[in-house]
């Protein structure tokens, strides 16, 4: 699958396209086929996103999503040396995810 | 310390002015991400993993109480309570928010502080010896020439566009602790026949292609200084390749030229700049000199008979490691260690940063340095005082021995945080420091530095240490090369790739491996990179690869 991912223009908080919207949770993006330069122009524009691109990603058998790249892995969940910091600070097993 | 003047402050202040109109040109929409990226780049803003990070200047790494007070309620008030001092002796912080920045400038610029060419191709912030006035070795106090350094290249209009980014670093004495060869300009002040002037050596760098710098002049006279400076960047800004940023660095012009090539051109530029008259007047220098006297301890309340601290055997161990001599009878420079054990390397909470601040302001004549080792010195410590700062120290987690050490590493961000980053730097740091923390072995192993950069780029001076990793995508994963042999230091050398690199956990088992086999191989009196001189690589490859 295709995501749209970037920072929010104000915060610089790692986003991701949810098919109508953005949202901080990975879990929330959605595929977005080969629209995304398109959709990607328009949100820069209206100031929601900065630094907007495009990644591969797969859906699991369980209908969770993965960023293809640990960097974007790493994007998505938050530093693996700061798990207080991360997305799921509760979940002490969550940096396996990302590698 | 050098306090800012009217000059200075002004400067500063508009430039904070400068850039919140930017900010809400940005935030409206009247600029574009292209227009902007530039003009918040000049002001130290980066877009990096999670959020925006701001790169904020510590000139020659001197803080007083008040600065790091300041660093401290940035980190609480804008950040998520904590920052990260770099081998630029600079901090960063990691999760700014862009509506935020023009405030935290303007909190900074109350301080006489500023985040002002810490990017782009400018001349950026200036290092020096951390020891700076308070080494026994030195000719002179390095830093008044540091800061005139600081003040002609800040805001110089004919280097502001570099071919790429320019740093330049200043030490005083033969032993160099601020990886002087590793810049693109290394200065050293010297004396001959009792007149003070200046080494330069040139075209020195990490990255992607390391060199150490050569000598290009042996003494520049002081008052001819700022002008030697000029005529080096001018041959460069004329001559440096923009048409390919991995050769545009300095380093690569005078490779290319050859150091001889390089010197006649500069020597030529030097002798038409000295007929111009370009050097800033005497005063100027006798002015900055004035701001860095000996350290005042007539403020502090007098000393107090000391209870001994309550583990003298740790005390012990840390006076032993982290303890410095100072030129002053009865004074002493103290390492803070940013390095606990399974730390990461370099950070330092809001609560720290405050510790630090009192401690410099009560035992060390209100100063403190950031060291290019991603430690905070106190450089001006009374001896007496030294269980009362430990106590305190090691309260707050600040108290690790080990300064130089195998847990003493030096680690970039890595892809923890680093948009540029190959792989994670901070975890190998992590779980080499416990290794070694956990078979007690660093105590033995002695001097041995060692450097992770998460990317070609070398931000964690891997090709310097002892012994280097650098963090690498193979395809896909992360993999780690070792490197051996490097030095960031007056014997400065650039470290050697062992072989096939390792994943995570194989990377920590090598280090371990060659630190045994220095181990079983030292003589008397050697240090890790003495026995792999005398050994060569060879016996360290058999083991690694076997
Ligand atoms: C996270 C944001 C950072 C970015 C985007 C970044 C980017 C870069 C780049 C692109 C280079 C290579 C320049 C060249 O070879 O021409 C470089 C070099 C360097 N950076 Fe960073 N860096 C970052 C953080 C740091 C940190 C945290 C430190 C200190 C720990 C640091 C200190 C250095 C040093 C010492 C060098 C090598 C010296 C040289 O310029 O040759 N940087 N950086
Ligand atoms: S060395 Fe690479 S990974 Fe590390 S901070 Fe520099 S650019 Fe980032």
């Amino acid at each position: 699958m295709k995501l749209l991912t970037g920072n929010d223009l104000r915060t610089g908080a790692v986003i991701w396209w949810t098919g109508s919207n953005w949202s901080p949770h990975v879990a929330e993006a959605a595929d977005i086929g080969s629209a995304g330069e398109e959709i990607a122009a328009r949100e820069e524009a209206a100031r929601r996103v900065v630094a907007p691109y495009l990644i591969d990603g797969e859906r699991g058998p369980d209908g969770s999503v993965r960023p293809g790249h640990i960097k974007d892995r790493i994007r998505a969940l938050g530093p693996t040396v700061r798990p207080d910091l991360t997305l799921k600070p509760a979940d002490p097993a969550a940096g396996n995810w990302v590698i | 310390m050098y306090a800012y003047d009217q000059y200075d402050q002004a400067m500063v202040d508009a430039r904070v002015a400068e850039f919140r109109d930017q900010v809400a040109r940005r935030l409206d929409g009247r600029l574009s991400e292209d227009q902007f990226k530039p003009l918040r780049l000049m002001n130290g803003l980066y877009l990096q993993l999670h959020a925006y990070m701001l790169r904020v200047a510590i000139p020659y790494g001197t803080l007083n109480a008040r600065q790091m007070r300041a660093l401290a309620d940035i980190a609480e008030q804008y950040d998520r309570g904590y920052g990260h001092f770099t081998t630029r002796q600079n901090i960063q912080y990691n999760w700014i928010k862009l509506a935020d920045a023009p405030d935290i400038l303007a909190d900074l610029a109350r301080v006489e502080m500023h985040a002002i060419q810490t990017s782009g191709n400018c001349i950026r912030n200036i290092s020096a010896d951390h020891l700076a006035g308070a080494a026994a070795d030195e000719v002179c106090d390095p830093r008044p020439y540091a800061e005139l350094l600081r003040q002609w290249s800040s805001f110089h209009p004919e280097f502001s566009a570099l071919p790429r980014k320019f740093k330049i670093a200043v030490i005083a004495s033969e032993a160099d602790r601020a990886a002087m060869r590793l810049h693109d300009i290394g200065i050293r002040m010297v004396e001959r026949e009792g007149t003070l002037g200046a080494q330069f050596y040139v075209g020195g760098g990490m990255g992607r292609t390391p060199m150490i710098a050569p000598l290009i002049r042996d003494f520049v006279p002081v008052d001819q200084f700022i002008t030697y400076a000029e005529a080096c960047l001018r041959v460069y800004n004329r001559h440096g390749r923009r048409d390919n940023k991995y050769k545009a660095r300095i380093k690569i012009l005078v490779h290319e030229l050859g150091a001889d090539e390089y010197r006649r051109q500069v020597e030529e530029e030097f002798a038409h700049l000295l007929t111009l008259g370009i050097e800033p007047p005497r005063a100027e220098l006798e002015r900055i000199k004035a701001h860095f006297g000996p350290p005042i301890h007539a403020e502090l309340p007098p000393l107090t008979a000391q209870a001994g601290p309550s583990d003298p055997a740790a005390f012990a161990e840390w006076r032993a490691a982290n303890v410095l001599p100072h030129k002053l009878p009865g004074h002493v420079a103290a390492v803070i260690s940013l390095k606990p054990i399974g730390g990461i390397p370099g950070d330092a909470t809001a609560e720290q940063m405050r510790v630090i601040a009192d401690c410099a302001a009560l035992y060390s004549a209100d100063e403190c340095r950031v060291m290019h080792t991603q430690n905070i010195l106190l450089p001006h410590v009374r001896e007496a005082d030294l269980p009362a700062l430990y106590a305190r120290l090691a309260d707050a987690g600040l108290a690790t021995a080990n300064l130089d050490q195998v847990g003493d590493i030096i680690a970039c961000p890595g892809l923890d945080y680093c948009s540029l980053a190959n792989a994670r730097s901070i975890p190998v740091a992590q779980k080499i420091s416990q290794r070694f923390a956990a078979s007690g072995k660093g105590a033995a192993l002695g001097e041995l530095k060692l450097k992770i950069s998460g990317c070609i780029n070398a931000c964690g001076h891997h090709h310097a240490g002892h012994i280097g990793i650098l963090g690498v995508d193979r395809k896909g994963t992360e993999n780690y090369q070792l490197l051996l042999g490097g030095s960031e230091a007056e014997d400065a050398a650039l470290g050697k790739i062992t072989g096939p690199g390792f994943d995570e956990d194989g990377i920590v088992d090598a280090v371990e491996t060659v630190a045994d086999l220095y181990l079983a191989r030292r003589e008397a009196g050697e240090r890790f990179l003495d026995t792999y001189r005398r050994l060569g690589m060879e016996p360290f490859k058999e083991a690694l690869y076997g």
